[in-house]
């Protein structure tokens, strides 16, 4: 099997088994929704107020969204033992779990993508910067899967990794939350964000190119 | 081909001994401590003494002499658990597994130290303790590494296990330190710009700067004893069952040192 066949035969694998656990789909959803929910809630229903804090809130909801759902990221897989035979496979480790990430990408962070324009006009969002939002959140979200990869990896061995996971990955995601929240938040102000958009490119490229890697070291670390 | 020099190989190879490095830092021990006594009390007196008070900030200028050492002692302790722990990753040296995790509290603790004066700094400069300001940001999230390399150290049993972790996600978080460098760049906000390692010219008095860069070396020294101490008693505490602790621990004449 070449390796072109074997990083769509997992992501096959993975998308089939999502599709048949529903609820890890609409969890991290749900959760996202709920919290976005939860802010006017707590800070009064002032539109002006949750206008100029949308592009936070919804980029917090979002991170925090992801964080929860990476545990399902390698979980079933350690728990059954497919990961080591992904381990053992003769192709590249990286590439394989490029694969799993993907799809994981594929079922947790797309559906944010779909759900977060309705969101935005619950807050107040002008309409040019639900544009932004939405490319920030396409280029956005697969580098949290893809850090977080990393963060699941070292500690999917632990029996309560779960506290630790947070403080592991959160401060990773810092740029991403900067530039993708900035993003949103000038063109809401009707300002240029070329820039942004530019940096938030190229970290995407760079994470999904170097993330692999320590990924599977830490994977292999956590098998032995 | 060969890279690296035989004399030099065969120090590298002898220091990455257990028994060899615990001799040796016992030994070097008292003399850094030393060194670093001397260059403290010197860079002291410079500082609160010698050097004049600052036109604009008065005397409240003073303590960048452990703000500034401390900022910069962060990133690069960072740096240096990185750095080992690569190098205990890739040659598997016990040694430097160590060194980059007895490294880790000791960079919280400079992380803690340079945000809380940066705090007291802040109040009477800028009239308030806490602004939400690029460096500062970076700076509590440098502790927040920190604190995941340390938390993530403790979570796992088999230290061994323990230390390829925490050098793989060191080595994920030195892709924050230039970002946290360049942020002054980047965000240009309430933080002056770094005054000492502008290309042409430093725009702090030499006065001032002697001092602060005797603290910087100073600090640099505390560093070293502290991370040594606590490797010391790492090493001892993995290799309780070696014979050489064994027999460190039957005499005692010898481990006082």
């Amino acid at each position: 099997m070449s390796l072109t066949h074997a990083f769509f035969a997992i992501l096959r694998r993975d998308l089939i088994l999502a599709v048949r656990r529903r609820s890890e789909i609409a969890n991290p959803l749900l959760f996202f929704i709920l919290v976005i929910t939860l802010f006017p809630l707590g800070i009064g229903a002032r539109p002006q107020l949750l206008q100029a804090i949308a592009p936070g809130i919804i980029w917090v909801s979002a991170l925090l969204a992801a964080m929860l759902s990476l545990d399902s990221l390698f979980r079933s897989d350690f728990d059954d033992g497919s990961l080591e035979q992904i381990l053992l496979s003769p192709h590249p480790v990286s590439i394989l779990i490029l694969g799993k990430i993907v799809a994981h990408w594929l079922v947790t962070g797309l559906p944010l993508l779909l759900i977060a324009p309705l969101l935005a006009v619950f807050l107040g969002m002008p309409q040019p910067a639900i544009g932004v939002l939405l490319l920030s959140l396409l280029l956005g979200t697969p580098v949290l899967s893809l850090i977080g990869a990393i963060g699941v990896a070292l500690t999917v061995g632990l029996r309560r990794g779960g506290m630790i996971l947070s403080l592991l990955v959160l401060p990773l995601y810092v740029p991403v939350l900067i530039f993708a929240g900035n993003a949103v938040e000038m063109a809401s102000n009707g300002l240029p964000v070329t820039a942004q958009i530019n940096i938030l490119i190229a970290i995407l490229l760079l994470s999904l190119v170097l993330a692999p890697w320590p990924t599977a070291a830490a994977l292999k670390m956590s098998m032995n | 081909m060969k890279f690296i020099p035989d004399p030099i190989g065969r120090f590298c190879h002898r220091m990455a001994s257990p028994p060899h490095f615990y001799a040796l830092s016992g030994k070097l021990l008292p003399w850094l401590t030393g060194i670093f006594l001397i260059l403290l009390a010197c860079g002291l007196y410079g500082g609160l003494y010698l050097a004049p008070p600052d036109y604009q900030q008065g005397d409240s200028y003073r303590i960048i002499y452990i703000h500034v050492p401390s900022a910069w002692m962060s990133l690069f302790i960072y740096i240096v658990m990185a750095i080992t722990g690569a190098i205990g990753l890739i040659w598997r040296i016990k040694l430097a597994e160590i060194v980059a995790i007895s490294s880790a509290s000791v960079g919280a603790s400079f992380t803690f130290i340079a945000l809380v004066t940066g705090s007291l700094w802040g109040k009477p400069m800028w009239g308030t303790w806490w602004v939400w300001d690029a460096r500062l940001t970076s700076e509590l999230i440098l502790l927040f590494l920190y604190l995941g390399v340390i938390g993530l150290y403790n979570a796992i049993d088999d230290k061994r296990t323990a230390s390829k972790a925490v050098a793989i996600l060191a080595l994920v978080g030195v892709v924050n330190i230039p970002i946290i460098h360049y942020s002054v760049e980047w965000w240009n906000t309430l933080h002056q710009g770094p005054t000492v390692t502008k290309m042409d010219k430093p725009s702090i008095h030499v006065s001032m700067l002697i001092p602060l860069l005797l603290m910087a070396i100073a600090f640099k020294f505390y560093y070293v004893i502290a991370m040594l101490q606590r490797a010391r008693l790492e090493l001892l505490q993995r290799e309780r069952t070696a014979a050489w602790v064994k027999k460190l621990v039957s005499e005692p004449s010898n481990s006082s040192s």
